[in-house]
């Protein structure tokens, strides 16, 4: 099972190559065009057109591109002239901490809320939940976050306004500043990281939170009137045990096949929520890119962000299949 | 349509879409400054809301409740016509997929996990991006990320009804696969489809709404939702409701249709349970 999900990386992989060419090379009508941006000369124009290697024919740039991005080269920035590769790796730690903060606040908050709204079903705790949850999954993750900046950074106080640190962050050993600064010991600028980080991941998180509720309750109310509870029952076994050892953990296999797609959309959602945020990760990038016509960074970014999207999930089903002996 | 109705959090559904047709229809008539949408009076910019206008004015002292307005029009008109298209793409392709069992269909369902490979709003930044800012491209920048997931629900649809008795029967009859395919496995997968799009509509304004945030959408001075919060945050921490009128009509709409598509699921298929989510 895990042989078979790994054996079909590289078509994957191939096919999002060639989609992404395709929308860079095929379907402008003059990609040196697009690349030079609007202002460029016609002299800037072919020069980039011969520079890239746009005046071979197309199958010939596709297998070059494909080279070359197998040997880890996505080119350099048009904007910064920095190569794009560099640039994306550099940021990814950035995102990855801000979505494992999200995904860990969506567990803690998602689960039990689910459970609870599952116990108590139609109570008024069961319908809070509700409206949580309808409006998580309605919302808009960029307005949100302007929201919670206006209220906490701005008219509270409480929170940095944008940022992910105040200066320069730790010592880099992981990358992931919160943990770097528990490595050196040093406890004031995990604190400060972790004010930057709270409204970002909070932002982020409140869909996933939607979504693990909504599975969470679902597969809790299926296995609440099966008949091992009522066995269990019978048997004396503590009502808060049943519920929270052996109902949890039939009920979570529904939410745990959710994982994989919650952290998936966590990372999407992050290219708004950094922008609002200013958080110096994969998504602010992809919008400075945007905005400086910067076109190369931007493909770079597609490809790159489904490589990672690819392996996380792949981790995510590997992970699974250890979990769940039925998958096996 | 009685047990749709019935549902209390479907109907809720209900009167936000219909309110959203009608004043989508009507913006010209509802708006109290029609001419708004283009023109600007510096001197009244900015204004918090009051009496005269209700959700306040812009930076170009232009209504926000009236921009609102014509700004449901764009909204009713990207998703709808996004969402359309990836529905007439996916369902064939899920069709003949699900249908015949050949090499040819795995390319079809290989291809459209491929497109699942990458986050949509990622994907349609890039198609975006090389298309250029304007309404038509938003449209084909959502369909061709779409497409996918109908095609993923409509194969696993039709393979789970493929071989019951009544598909068979058809086929023995002689009819032929396109007859079996449109007449019997469609009307049959019919209502997974039905509540998915609905769904799906809601999806596509969250995502349009993030294109014209990243500066993507259609150029101003279209009132966008999404570009008119992001215009707005130049205004904070003064102008609160100038970013918060259009996220609250995005919120609404987008909940609106997640109710309904919830309720037309119980309505439709009463096997599914509440709380279950889609793709």
């Amino acid at each position: 099972m895990i042989a078979r999900r790994c054996l079909w990386m590289p078509p994957t992989l191939f096919g999002l190559l060639l989609i992404v060419f395709t929308v860079s090379h095929v379907i402008p009508s003059d990609p040196a065009r697009v690349m030079a941006g609007e202002n460029a000369s016609a002299d800037q124009v072919a020069a980039i057109r011969h520079q890239y290697g746009l005046d071979q024919p197309l199958p010939r740039q596709f297998l070059r591109y494909v080279e070359d991005v197998t040997e880890g080269d996505m080119g350099t920035s048009l904007f910064t002239q920095r190569p794009v590769a560099e640039d994306l790796l550099a940021r990814l730690p950035a995102t990855m901490e801000l979505a494992l903060y999200a995904m860990t606040f969506a567990v803690a908050a998602g689960v039990p809320l689910g459970v609870v709204a599952a116990l108590r079903r139609n109570s008024w705790l069961d319908h809070v939940v509700r409206v949580i949850t309808v409006a998580g999954l309605a919302m808009a993750a960029f307005w949100l976050a302007i929201l919670l900046q206006l209220l906490f950074s701005m008219w509270l106080g409480l929170t940095p306004v944008q940022g992910r640190i105040d200066g320069w962050g730790p010592d880099p050993i992981t990358g992931f500043f919160t943990i770097d600064a528990v490595l050196h010991g040093d406890w004031e600028t995990l604190g400060q990281a972790l004010r930057h980080l709270v409204l970002p991941a909070m932002t982020l998180a409140l869909p996933a939170v939607a979504t693990i509720v909504r599975f969470t309750r679902a597969g809790m109310i299926n296995v609440l009137s099966s008949n091992f509870v009522f066995y269990q029952t019978a048997m004396g076994i503590p009502r808060r045990r049943i519920v929270w050892k052996y109902l949890l953990r039939a009920a979570l296999i529904g939410t745990l096949t959710q994982i994989g797609l919650i952290f998936g959309n966590l990372i999407a959602g992050a290219v708004v929520v950094e922008t609002v945020f200013d958080w110096p990760g994969l998504g602010s990038f992809a919008v400075n890119s945007i905005l400086h016509s910067d076109y190369n960074a931007i493909m770079s970014f597609t490809v790159f962000t489904g490589v990672v999207f690819i392996l996380t999930n792949l981790a995510v089903d590997v992970a699974q299949t250890l979990l769940d002996p039925r998958g096996r | 349509m009685k047990r749709l109705l019935r549902d209390r959090s479907a109907r809720f559904g209900l009167i936000i879409i219909v309110v959203l047709v009608l004043s989508a229809i009507f913006a010209g008539v509802l708006a109290p400054f029609p001419q708004d949408v283009d023109t600007y009076h510096l001197p009244r910019r900015l204004l918090g809301p009051n009496a005269v206008n209700f959700f306040g004015t812009d930076r170009m002292g232009s209504d926000i409740f009236s921009r609102l307005l014509f700004g449901a029009r764009l909204t009713i008109l990207i998703a709808v016509v996004a969402t359309s298209a990836a529905v007439l793409i996916g369902v064939p392709i899920g069709l003949i997929a699900g249908y015949y069992n050949n090499r040819f269909s795995d390319l079809l369902m290989r291809v459209s996990d491929v497109f699942l490979a990458v986050p949509q709003i990622v994907l349609a930044i890039a198609i975006a991006q090389t298309l250029g800012p304007a309404i038509h491209n938003v449209i084909l920048a959502l369909s061709i990320t779409y497409w996918p997931f109908w095609a993923r629900l409509v194969y696993a649809e039709t393979r789970s009804v493929r071989h019951e008795v009544f598909i068979e029967a058809a086929v023995a009859l002689g009819a032929s696969p396109l007859r079996v395919m449109v007449l019997h496995v469609l009307p049959s997968i019919a209502s997974s489809v039905i509540v998915r799009t609905t769904i799906g509509l809601g999806g596509t304004i969250l995502v349009a709404a993030a294109l014209g945030f990243l500066g993507l959408g259609p150029p101003p001075p279209t009132p966008e939702w999404g570009r008119m919060i992001a215009e707005s945050r130049a205004f904070l921490p003064q102008a609160w409701w100038y970013a918060a009128a259009p996220g609250l009509a995005i919120l609404l709409v987008v909940m609106g249709f997640n109710l309904l598509g919830d309720g037309l699921r119980d309505a439709l298929d009463p096997r599914l349970s509440r709380g279950k989510d889609g793709p």
